[in-house]
């Protein structure tokens, strides 16, 4: 009898014991395989989700997104914006338990604009001093400007006041990286096994191409806080099988459904869907190349005026987005999205608006307009391009309909080889420069080749202005000039999709969709 | 005897000696209830395809603004729904239909005038011609397609045309391989020896002998051949050469249903079935057409 | 027969690189590069990049240094999957494509060639008809539908299997892969089984045993049976290498770390050096399968041999 009960006793203590131990794992499928674990080698989306839980930088993001210290516990600026003095906790360890020294952090600056390290996103750390000239051999990695000043305290020198600078110290391309195991190990340093990394967790396992896992880091400076044991992460392209997984309660968190279940998971799992708006816009360039009819700001006008943006994220595509009438997407630091003054009339007013200008531009119903609308392969780019073909029709513009994927076609885009065509841009840190950036004469990202000298004199301006309220209304006053000259066509604002288990506490949503495994917990 | 077009051939008991061949093989098509049915629904689904678009009410690329994702209905006129565009499906259907028979129609062709006559030729001659000609069978296997396509693309612009050529140069490989297996175990066989003790000429014997005894196995492998590529059409589309919107097809039609077979599975179902209901008759009309040729089995 | 096999294989070595050269030409010719994506990169990291990686050379330099470190059997690190080799890449997911691919072949072998026979010696019958009819919804269903359907009815909505992932090859988690992948080749087999033994059985040497009084049995089983094999084996040759070396839709509808993906991702993403490792791969995978299905036919129909 009472072995029985014992034995009992022992099942209820193994089935509690259980249970948390289950629920202390959580299980994420994220867009893709990383194409590394080394912070210097990774440029996408997904690899943020597992490198952002497996290193922390100086600053670091809070639930719901907001810059808090990380490895720095306090800094000074000084008054000219140029010279950032960190102050690094005693207690931050590698999860081999050497400590995290400034050191470090020269070793991954010096390393990541190393042109061997062939990092792709070496130029997002173009603001730090010499940075370029480092990259390009023109001058020695000593003279970056970054010195470790003692153990803990870590000295950076920007070419010029850099307001988001603070910003894009939490971008994995800060991030330090331990110079004992990367010289022990080379290039191999992040494969499992090898890894020693400074966040809330520790790689354990990587099975390329379909699960990386990830165990609390007990040298963590705040390991304490941290409630999960264990974090999954499922590489899952396709978004319906992401969706059927966490129907199937084998994921608890999915970091995009397919648009068209969009609908159907509002009825379905109300309190798992999360949208919310996301830091990117989705818009067609518009070439301004001479030799294009829409070299003519008329015409581009015209067809911005005749697309109805309503009826796209409503009606054709229903997935949530937001229409949008500004390049900047809302809700960015310290910035006022523009909008076309046309934006009050009606849809009727806007249509007569737009037969004006296309016949002021000589074109017509008896000289149909014929445009070439490059999209590349993708159920929602197709949906939207025949949308634009159908709005434009009116107007007596003849679309002629051009998919391809992805390579061709922003070689295409590159070339100038297109009227129209399809593009998105996701911010890289919470600021209007770097969309606005996009529309800079001769800059790499400007397919449509717009070129306004008086929008590059203003924006030279903001960047040589240190007040962060002032320098954003000048970046307004260009906005609003490439919206007058339509420089480009703004289609709608992002939205972030996921799937979040509601048992899940500490997940929030946030405009740039950063989501660290160390808030999150399972209710009790 | 052996040199009969059809050696293996017994005499016919009943065969009206005025008959000529083709018309034998229509007696005993007819006679095939399955394969007959089969050619009618076939015959159905090509003149609807044809004549069909101008009979449903609206164009290929007309869009209903009030209709975006409509199940079917009758009183709208929509009989098929619509898609996400608001574009009338059934009408697209039947466009689809056009591009999706005459690529089937074509790799078809290419399977069994390149493939059979290649892997015959092949298996007949042997030795170091056989060896050569299969391994650039091999090779044609082992080049990665997609980059032919793209190339296909770049070279010669957007057309048609290049569907049919892309799908070409590949879908004859398996017949091929197929043919000359066949061949090679024919050959040995004594009405072929007996063919070529008696001096028949080599063409004649891979053309009247060889070729005729691997048609079962010739005629249903074109069968199969043509869901692949109507398939293997829409990944072309996906790469940007198939067929470009307005225009469409049945695999790229199926593909776009796929993703919303939840909540919308006309756009799934419509496209689905008049791909099935092709094969099946085409399966069907296969066999019989197999029987009705072949003399020796009846 | 040693020797035939030995002389194929000898020839395997223009085979492949005749495969190899043209390969790399075409894809070098394709418009796009491993770096354009949907951000252009600054002029100088570009211009890193492609020296990096050497494609900043005249493309015959860049298969001559191709060339020389394949001869040395090292296949260059892929561009996109930057923590592995190319050879790694294939080695870690080319055991999962092959067991999931022998399982489904094994699978449409043990289930199509019944059907086959049975709707030959039934054949114009209600049976034949249903069995044909069945085995053609496989092949008119694409594999692009069958696949998320069977993870939506069987992991979904009535939860018996994983919908997917790997879970290092656990028999639950192959279930509905290897049941997708088998369904088309389970039509096409049948098809052809029930063709080419309709066609054994009207031949003369079939009637020949049937004369002698044989039993029905005897006559399928021991002389109709391997003859009518003969296209099967044509057809599965190529057939195999393609299964067993993975599917994109597959492994992607239920994450399976396989290396089908990589075929068409290596393309998509420009990742030369696994594009050529997949080529290689694949085009030494062709020649051995055929060599094997060749030998078969001997085995099948000792009529068939190969030395002059």
């Amino acid at each position: 009898m009472l072995k029985q009960r014992a034995l009992l006793g022992a099942c209820i203590t193994l089935g509690l014991l259980s249970t948390p131990l289950y629920a202390d794992t959580l299980r994420i499928s994220i867009m893709g395989e990383p194409a590394s674990l080394d912070p210097h080698k990774i440029s996408g989306t997904w690899e943020n989700d597992v490198a952002g839980d497996l290193f922390e930088g100086l600053i670091t993001e809070a639930a719901d997104g907001e810059r808090i210290p990380g490895v720095a516990e306090s800094w000074e600026i000084s008054d000219d914006g140029t010279v950032y003095t960190f102050h690094l906790r005693e207690n931050a360890r590698w999860s081999d338990g050497e400590p995290v020294s400034a050191e470090d952090f020269v070793f991954a600056f010096r390393r990541i604009l190393n042109p061997a390290t062939a990092a792709d996103y070496a130029y997002l750390l173009y603001p730090v001093k010499n940075a370029e000239a480092v990259y390009t051999s023109e001058a020695d990695p000593e003279t970056l400007g970054i010195e470790a000043l003692d153990d803990h305290t870590l000295q950076i020198t920007l070419e010029r006041s850099t307001p988001y600078f603070l910003d894009q110290l939490s971008h994995y391309t800060a991030y330090p990286v331990p110079r004992h195991v990367v010289e022990e190990h080379g290039d191999a340093w992040s494969r499992p096994g090898n890894m020693v990394s400074n966040g809330p967790f520790a790689l354990e396992r990587w099975q390329s191409q379909t699960r990386i896992e990830a165990v609390r880091n007990a040298h963590y400076h705040s390991h304490d806080d941290v409630a999960l044991d264990r974090v999954i992460y499922f590489p899952i392209e396709e978004r319906n099988t992401a969706l059927n997984r966490f129907r199937a309660g084998e994921i608890d968190v999915a970091r995009d459904f397919p648009t068209q279940q969009y609908g159907w998971l509002q009825d379905n799992l109300p309190d798992a869907t999360q949208t919310a708006p996301f830091l990117g816009i989705y818009y067609f360039v518009v070439n301004s190349r001479d030799g294009h009819p829409t070299a003519d700001p008329r015409v581009r006008e015209a067809l911005s005026l005749a697309t109805r943006r309503e009826v796209i994220t409503e009606q054709i595509l229903g997935t949530g987005e937001e229409p949008a009438y500004s390049f900047v997407p809302p809700g960015v630091s310290h910035y006022e999205p523009q909008q076309p003054e046309w934006v009050e009339l009606s849809q009727d007013e806007r249509m007569a608006r737009a037969s004006e200008l296309m016949q002021d531009a000589g074109y017509g119903p008896d000289n149909p307009l014929e445009l070439m609308l490059r999209y590349n392969t993708s159920e929602d780019h197709r949906r939207v391009s025949i949308a634009l073909g159908a709005m434009w029709e009116p107007l007596g513009v003849e679309v002629d309909l051009y998919n391809s994927e992805v390579a061709v076609h922003y070689t295409d885009l590159r070339q100038g080889d297109f009227d129209v065509g399809r593009a998105g841009w996701i911010g890289d840190y919470n600021d209007a420069q770097n969309f606005l950036s996009l529309l800079e004469s001769g800059v790499a990202n400007n397919y449509g080749a717009y070129s306004n000298p008086e929008f590059d004199a203003l924006m030279a301006q903001a960047a040589d202005t240190q007040d962060l309220d002032e320098r954003g209304e000048i970046m307004a006053q260009a906005e609003r000039l490439a919206l007058d000259d339509a420089a480009v066509l703004p289609i709608y604002y992002y939205v972030s999709r996921n799937l979040v288990n509601p048992a899940l506490q500490g997940w929030e949503n946030n405009i740039e969709d950063i989501h660290r495994s160390r808030w999150v917990s399972f209710e009790d | 005897m052996t040199t009969k077009p059809i050696p293996t051939t017994t005499p016919l008991d009943g065969n009206a000696a005025g008959e000529s061949l083709a018309g034998e093989a229509w007696r005993r098509l007819k006679q095939n209830r399955a394969a007959i049915v089969s050619l009618y629904l076939l015959g159905i689904i090509v003149i609807a395809c044809v004549a069909g678009p101008w009979l449903t009410p609206w164009g290929l690329n007309e869009v209903n603004w009030n209709a975006f994702t409509a199940p079917p209905s009758i009183t709208d006129g929509h009989f098929a729904g619509t898609d996400a565009n608001g574009r009338d499906l059934l009408t697209r259907t039947l466009y689809g239909g056009q591009i999706s028979l005459s690529v089937a129609l074509v790799a078809t062709l290419v399977s069994l005038v390149i493939g059979v006559l290649y892997g015959a030729i092949a298996g007949y001659m042997g030795g170091r011609v056989d060896n050569l000609m299969m391994r650039f069978v091999d090779i044609m296997y082992s080049l990665p397609f997609m980059f032919l396509v793209i190339l296909l693309m770049v070279v010669f612009g957007r057309n048609i045309l290049l569907i049919y050529a892309a799908i070409g140069a590949v879908e004859w490989l398996d017949m091929a391989r197929i043919v000359r297996g066949q061949t090679l175990a024919l050959k040995r066989r004594e009405f072929v020896e007996a063919a070529h003790a008696l001096g028949v000429k080599s063409t004649t014997i891979v053309t009247r002998h060889l070729i005729p005894n691997t048609l079962g196995p010739v005629i249903v492998y074109v069968t199969l051949t043509v869901p692949k590529v109507i398939l293997l059409e829409s990944f072309l589309s996906f790469l940007g050469l198939g067929v470009q919107e307005p225009m469409t097809s049945w695999g790229v039609l199926i593909s776009e249903g796929k993703d919303i077979m939840q909540s919308a599975p006309w756009m799934l179902l419509v496209p689905s079935a008049f791909l099935a209901i092709t094969l099946l008759c085409l399966n069907f009309l296969g066999d019989g057409l197999r029987d009705a040729l072949d003399p020796k089995t009846r | 027969m040693l020797y035939y096999v030995f002389k194929r294989l000898l020839q395997a070595i223009p085979t492949l690189l005749i495969v190899i050269t043209v390969s790399f030409f075409l894809m070098h010719m394709a418009p796009g590069g491993p770096f354009d994506g949907e951000r252009q990169l600054p002029a100088e990291i570009e211009a890193n990049l492609l020296a990096t990686y050497h494609l900043d050379q005249p493309v015959w330099k860049q298969y001559l240094l191709y060339m020389g470190n394949l001869l040395q059997g090292d296949f260059g690190p892929s561009f996109r999957y930057k923590d592995f080799s190319v050879t790694e890449l294939i080695m870690q997911g080319f055991p999962v494509s092959l067991e999931l691919g022998l399982w489904a072949i094994g699978l449409a072998l043990l289930i199509g060639m019944p059907l086959g026979i049975i709707a030959a010696i039934k054949r114009n019958s209600t049976v034949d008809y249903m069995v044909m009819g069945t085995a053609l919804a496989g092949v008119a269903v694409p594999n692009f539908v069958i696949a998320p359907l069977l993870a939506l009815v069987f992991g979904v909505l009535l939860a018996w299997l994983p919908v997917g992932g790997w879970n290092d090859g656990h028999w639950r988690n192959m279930v509905l892969p290897v049941v997708a992948l088998s369904i088309q080749q389970i039509a096409y087999i049948a098809r052809m089984m029930r063709a080419s033994m309709i066609e054994v059985l009207g031949s003369q040497y079939i009637r020949t045993a049937r004369a002698k009084g044989l039993a029905e049995h005897e006559v399928i089983w021991g002389h109709a049976l391997r003859p009518a094999l003969l296209p099967v084996a044509s057809y599965l040759g190529p057939a195999i290498a393609g299964i067993i070396t993975g599917s994109v839709v597959i492994e992607q509808i239920f994450g399976i770390p396989g290396i089908g993906r990589y075929f068409v991702q290596g393309a998509l993403n420009r990742d030369y050096t696994l594009v050529m490792g997949t080529v290689v791969f694949y085009g030494a995978l062709i020649v051995l399968v055929n060599l094997i299905v060749d030998l078969l036919y001997s085995a099948l129909d000792p009529q068939i041999r190969y030395d002059n």
